[in-house]
């Protein structure tokens, strides 16, 4: 007999089942996935957070919540990139998947309310920052302006092109886009993505930028900043690890002392300058 | 709670109805070697096989809370999953106080935050009987670490104080683990007592083989300053990245988690095991990037998590023992936290 009182604590490990609602290949890489948690429970994450997704026999992957919670459902884009995330590629409606979470800490909503909102986002860096711009789109009266960056490698990756459009198309939000290499059927900006930041027309010392993309993209977006004066306490970036446990145990997400899968993953950049392996 | 003296012929009684009675017993034994008596914990069938008269085991006692390789959950592919948690019960005999102190530790991270059932089940349902260290071991440094000898954490602490063991029971099941298995032992002495102190007054300085030229509280203070230090470069340099020093490490807790499917296809297992930070891709992730790409950058943050990291997780307390066993597992000879910590205090004089 089991002499703890353990068996009144839930199984941090233990996934919970979701349903397949919807699936779509976006691009050669991006699958979209709309889920619904069988237990008919809404996920009750907030923007900014991520779950582990557990494939039966195969593992799991962490994986941002792409979809505002002000939303049904939710959704997750996935790259194909492995075992797991291959997997991922081959569902169908009706399919199920594990879920573990939400992990992590989120864009600290109330921090940034009131503010002008400058999304800078590189390729699927798009995928996290989604769940903070729906979310705004919902809550419009609490926020000031918002900017919308996004620069993808070249023309056939891009993503999610009719959601852009919606968002290009709002007269309270400023999109902008870019594409690495220039494409026949491309007539917008091309260059990386810091190329768009001369065009963006409100004071960015005033606003809140949050960053998310390849590790080498926050490199030249802080760098601009800088030379912008933006303060870092006004920036806030979206990291990646490895992960495995999602919960502060197993070590694989450690950043110096900070654990990335309960701190993170989005960080405000004052709060890195003592970890020096953050960036 | 009652301090006992238990006589060397009653003491194999003791150990022996404890064999008798009790499913998973597990004591330190002897394997006979060229060089001598090497020590390991396993599952111990016969009294005369304890012994606990050793230095230091290979691996430390942690394997039986967290074992190298364990279920988490099952499942049905394509269906639901259940949790798999392991409701054994077992005895520890003979772990030494720094190995305690390792366990305490692990005890903390595992329920503080997101409270771990797997390895919390494990603990609960383990009876640890300790034991006074009665000889050093060629690296140990406890001393220095002040986990030499330790008032709490066991069920039952055995002092050996030459004819007979002092027996102190911590905890009710050590009281009545004791009252069970060795009715005929009597209250301890004054003079039986002041014996089992003078052991333990010896081994609060004597195990300490290398010695730690500040308290171990002054080790965090040391790293802050010492990020860009030499030392790292210097020691990583002949670093094999062999992850030895996690895997003999009582404290080291960083595991992977990795899935098994039956021949079937049809079912499956999740398990955790044991991982090490030293190894080369253990912060990898897609596209080839590692995070900690340099020898030094994993070396130094091994280090950093004994001494800097945890302690911030556990009020301070310093996440390295000073078992000695990292000194012993590495070829190069690199991994001795004092030698670290000793330079980085020469660097910042
Ligand atoms: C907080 C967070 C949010 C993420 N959000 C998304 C998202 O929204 N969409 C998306 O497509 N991807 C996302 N990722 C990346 C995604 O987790 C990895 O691509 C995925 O874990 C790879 O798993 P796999 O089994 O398919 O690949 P594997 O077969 O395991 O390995 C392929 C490659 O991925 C690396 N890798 C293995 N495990 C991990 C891991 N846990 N984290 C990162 N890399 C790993 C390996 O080193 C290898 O190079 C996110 C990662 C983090 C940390
Ligand atoms: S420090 Fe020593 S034991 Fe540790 S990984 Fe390097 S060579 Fe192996
Ligand atoms: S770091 Fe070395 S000496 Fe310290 S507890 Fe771990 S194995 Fe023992
Ligand atoms: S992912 Fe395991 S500690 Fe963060």
């Amino acid at each position: 007999m089991c002499e703890c009182s353990c068996a009144d604590k839930k199984d941090i490990y233990l996934p919970a089942l979701a349903t397949v609602s919807k699936q779509e290949l976006l691009n050669d890489t991006e699958m979209y996935l709309h889920l619904q948690l069988d237990s008919g429970e809404p996920l009750g994450h907030a923007a900014g957070q991520f779950v582990e997704v557990s494939v039966a026999g195969l593992g799991e992957a962490p994986i941002s919540v792409s979809s505002s919670p002000t939303q049904d459902g939710f959704e997750l884009v996935v790259r194909n990139v492995g075992s797991v995330t291959n997997a991922i590629h081959n569902l169908k409606a009706g399919d199920k998947l594990g879920i573990r979470g939400p992990y992590g800490s989120g864009y600290g909503i109330d921090e940034l309310k009131g503010k002008d909102l400058v999304f800078i986002c590189g390729g699927i860096g798009l995928v996290p920052q989604r769940s903070l711009i729906n979310y705004v789109i919902d809550n419009r009266g609490d926020f000031g302006a918002v900017t919308i960056l996004q620069g993808t490698k070249d023309y056939t990756q891009r993503f999610f092109t009719d959601e852009l459009a919606r968002w290009d198309a709002m007269d309270d939000i400023t999109m902008l886009e870019t594409i690495d290499e220039a494409h026949p059927e491309w007539s917008g900006n091309v260059g990386v993505v810091t190329t768009l930041i001369p065009k963006i027309d409100i004071d960015l010392t005033q606003a809140a930028i949050l960053v998310c993309g390849p590790p080498i993209m926050y490199k030249f977006v802080l760098i601009t900043m800088k030379e912008k004066n933006v303060a870092k306490e006004n920036i806030f970036v979206n990291l990646e690890r490895r992960m495995k446990c999602g919960v502060g145990k197993c070590g694989h997400c450690q950043m110096n002392g900070q654990y990335v899968c309960q701190s993170g993953p989005v960080y405000r950049y004052s709060d890195l300058d003592n970890i020096p392996e953050a960036i | 709670m009652s301090m006992k003296k238990i006589s060397k012929t009653g003491f194999g009684e003791f150990i022996t109805h404890i064999i008798n009675t009790d499913g998973n017993v597990y004591g330190v034994q002897a394997k006979t070697e060229a060089k001598g008596d090497r020590f390991a914990f396993g599952p111990l069938t016969s009294a005369d096989d304890l012994r606990l008269d050793y230095d230091v085991t290979l691996s430390p006692p942690k394997k039986y809370l967290l074992p190298p390789k364990e279920t988490l959950v099952k499942y049905e592919v394509g269906g639901g999953y259940e949790s798999s948690i392991c409701k054994c019960k077992s005895i520890l005999i003979g772990v030494h106080p720094y190995d305690l102190v390792a366990i305490k530790q692990m005890d903390e991270l595992f329920s503080q935050d997101e409270y771990d059932t797997h390895y919390m089940t494990r603990r609960r349902n383990t009876t640890i009987i300790a034991c006074d260290v009665a000889k050093a071991s060629p690296n140990v440094f406890a001393s220095s670490m002040g986990t030499a000898t330790v008032t709490d954490g066991y069920d039952i602490l055995l002092t050996d104080i030459g004819g007979a063991y002092v027996a102190h029971a911590a905890t009710e099941k050590g009281e009545a683990l004791l009252t069970e298995a060795a009715p005929s032992a009597g209250d301890a002495t004054e003079a039986d007592i002041a014996a089992r102190k003078a052991v333990q007054d010896k081994n609060d300085t004597g195990l300490n083989q290398h010695e730690l030229k500040c308290g171990p509280a002054d080790i965090p203070g040391l790293l802050e300053k010492g990020y860009d230090s030499p030392v790292w470069e210097e020691k990583a340099a002949t670093c094999y990245s062999c992850g030895s020093c996690n895997l003999t490490c009582p404290t080291c807790y960083c595991f992977d988690v990795q899935d098994d499917v039956a021949w079937s296809l049809k079912e499956g297992a999740r398990h955790r095991a044991w991982d090490g930070c030293l190894l080369e891709n253990f912060a990898n992730v897609a596209g080839d990037h590692n995070f900690r790409k340099k020898r030094e950058a994993r070396y130094r943050h091994r280090l950093y998590r004994k001494g800097s990291y945890i302690p911030k997780k556990l009020g301070g307390e310093i996440a390295c023992v000073g078992c000695g066993r990292c000194v012993g597992a590495c070829l190069p000879d690199i991994a001795n936290p004092v030698a670290v910590y000793n330079q980085l205090l020469e660097e910042t004089k």
